[in-house]
């Protein structure tokens, strides 16, 4: 009776009523959001992540803009099937410096989570430019434009800058010369410091990805995008394998 | 104001309130409503209790049966490899040029390597492995081959790739430019004297010499290719980049050369051989021996 009548007070007060809502709900969140942000499970570290080189975030801003990602995804589930097709599953720490993410729930091409390094520069252009002339039964569209549109390069220390706002952890320096290094990894032989290009970003891969070496065209930045995925983590050493099966928990 | 009765008609408690007359019923709920309901929290309870769930300071409850989705996977793939193991093993014991000997062996690893082909070569050599003329890629059907057509040479093949980036030991030669070497009537010869070696043109001198003098070195003076090199043979009616007059031209003046990836490391030993023998069992596999006589090879091996 007493706490019947209590519950009649929130019921008709709305601002009560909505500030008890409001931590009833919260209680929910803190439970099952917060802890992902600090537990183990989720913030395993890995080896050999590092920021995207400036083409190749460039690449997976076309990537982005294009809407690649409404029939491919980017996350290689542990089951078998999957597993056997597409090499290793995922791990949370492969999109660290990805600003979104480009998992994925719904697939309609392939998940391209490790495709780099699968197929050469050539496939990927003339896959690009006319899917079916590879895979005839493909219904994927034609994007042959992006070899005859220069990529935009003025705003690339922005887009480094932006980056960095939400903790990419991009050095001054590669800020600096963003620009500089998209057209070096685009064209070794513009006359940049390769050497020191390859020390601050490991496992770059340094040539002209559309084969027109004159210009540097969304077609590069997108290749050289795909060609990097899943490229940058050694997941298949055996140690990383049996400590990942071991664990529990998740 | 809180007047619980219960109401004639139905039987059945009231709620209490009463608005200008109008009663509430307070009918209970249905019993298999409510028996569900206390199901699912007895499944919940088990659940959490069986399997990870409450995320603590530094990782989830383990649930007492220690399942992972991940352990699952290494679990299942291990019953898997268990299960293809002396496949494997004995795939993987065996010298790749012995294996036709062993036709049981052979036809297991021909299986294996035709479901690895669709997944990770049909993109390019296509689904039944027949190449594509206009794009470059080499039909894998014929018995022309660029670098070699036994065992062995196609296992290399996969293992290391063609003109692959980054890859010591990959397959590589470059096709210099003739752009601007020859003029017109020379080129038309040398075109001529190309399409000749195949019986498609009649013989042209001219173009002979001009072949002896920049091509013969790689191609060979009859133009039969050399797979040290990977310069294809041109005195046969299969075409890389296509047989006619354009076409020939073009590949002179600006030669496009293929480049396929390397293996190593993307597929295990065994899934390469398996490849290997698929390729092989195409239609144009070659004998080891013949390749082991072949001159080239034994030039190589005196120094």
């Amino acid at each position: 009776m007493g706490l019947a009548s209590q519950h009649k007070k929130l019921e008709k007060n709305i601002n009560l009523l909505a500030i008890g809502s409001f931590i009833a709900v919260a209680i929910g969140g803190i439970v099952e959001i917060a802890p992902l942000f600090w537990i183990d499970n989720t913030i395993e570290e890995v080896e050999g992540m590092r920021p995207y080189t400036p083409l190749e975030q460039a690449g997976r801003n076309i990537y982005v803009r294009e809407g690649c990602y409404a029939c491919h995804s980017q996350m290689i589930r542990p089951f078998r099937d999957e597993v056997e097709r597409y090499g290793h599953y995922s791990l949370a720490a492969e999109s660290m410096y990805d600003h979104p993410f480009q998992w994925g729930s719904k697939r309609t091409g392939p998940d391209l989570a490790r495709v780099g390094g699968r197929y050469s520069d050539e496939w990927h252009v003339q896959h690009l430019k006319d899917p079916q002339s590879v895979v005839p039964e493909s219904i994927m569209p034609q994007y042959s434009f992006l070899g005859d549109t220069p990529l935009e390069m003025d705003n690339a220390s922005d887009m480094l800058i932006a980056l960095r706002r939400v903790g990419v952890p991009y050095s001054d320096r590669d800020v600096g010369q963003a620009m500089a290094d998209m057209i070096l990894q685009a064209n070794p032989d513009s006359g940049g410091d390769v050497e020191d290009f390859q020390q601050r970003y490991p496992k770059v891969q340094v040539r002209d990805f559309d084969g027109d070496p004159g210009t540097v065209t969304e077609m590069d930045a997108l290749v050289a995008y795909l060609q990097m995925l899943g490229t940058l983590v050694d997941v298949d050493s055996a140690a990383a394998q049996e400590a990942l099966a071991e664990e529990k928990g998740r | 104001m809180i007047n619980k009765r219960i109401d004639g008609p139905t039987g059945t408690e009231t709620v209490g309130h009463e608005w200008d007359g109008i009663e509430e019923l307070d009918t209970p709920m249905p019993r298999w409503w409510l028996w569900t309901l206390y199901l699912t929290i007895v499944w919940g309870v088990v659940y959490v209790i069986l399997y990870p769930a409450w995320p603590l300071i530094d990782k989830a409850t383990e649930g007492v049966l220690g399942w992972s989705s991940r352990g699952e996977l290494a679990e299942e793939m291990s019953v898997v490899d268990q299960a293809r193991v002396t496949v494997r093993e004995e795939l993987s014991r065996i010298p790749i040029e012995r294996l036709p000997e062993n036709s049981g062996l052979f036809a297991q690893a021909v299986a294996g390597g035709r479901s690895a082909f669709q997944v990770h070569c049909s993109q390019c050599h296509g689904s039944g492995a027949a190449g594509s003329q206009t794009l470059g890629y080499p039909n894998l059907n014929d018995d022309d081959w660029l670098w070699g057509g036994d065992l062995k040479a196609i296992e290399y093949t996969l293992v290391n790739g063609i003109r692959a980036p980054g890859v010591e030991d990959t397959r590589a030669s470059v096709m210099p430019p003739f752009e601007g070497a020859f003029d017109a009537a020379q080129l038309d010869a040398l075109v001529d004297h190309v399409l000749s070696l195949g019986g498609k043109e009649t013989r042209n001198p001219a173009g002979a010499q001009t072949f002896q003098d920049n091509c013969s070195a790689c191609h060979g003076p009859v133009g039969e290719g050399n797979r040290e090199l990977g310069a294809p043979r041109l005195n046969d009616a299969i075409w890389l980049y296509g047989g006619s007059r354009e076409q020939v031209r073009e590949q002179i003046l600006n030669p496009k050369m293929g480049r396929m990836p390397h293996w190593s490391g993307r597929l295990d030993p065994v899934t390469i051989k398996m490849l290997s023998a698929y390729v092989w069992s195409l239609g144009g596999g070659e004998e080891f021996v013949e390749v082991a006589e072949d001159p080239a090879v034994e030039v190589d091996e005196e120094p």
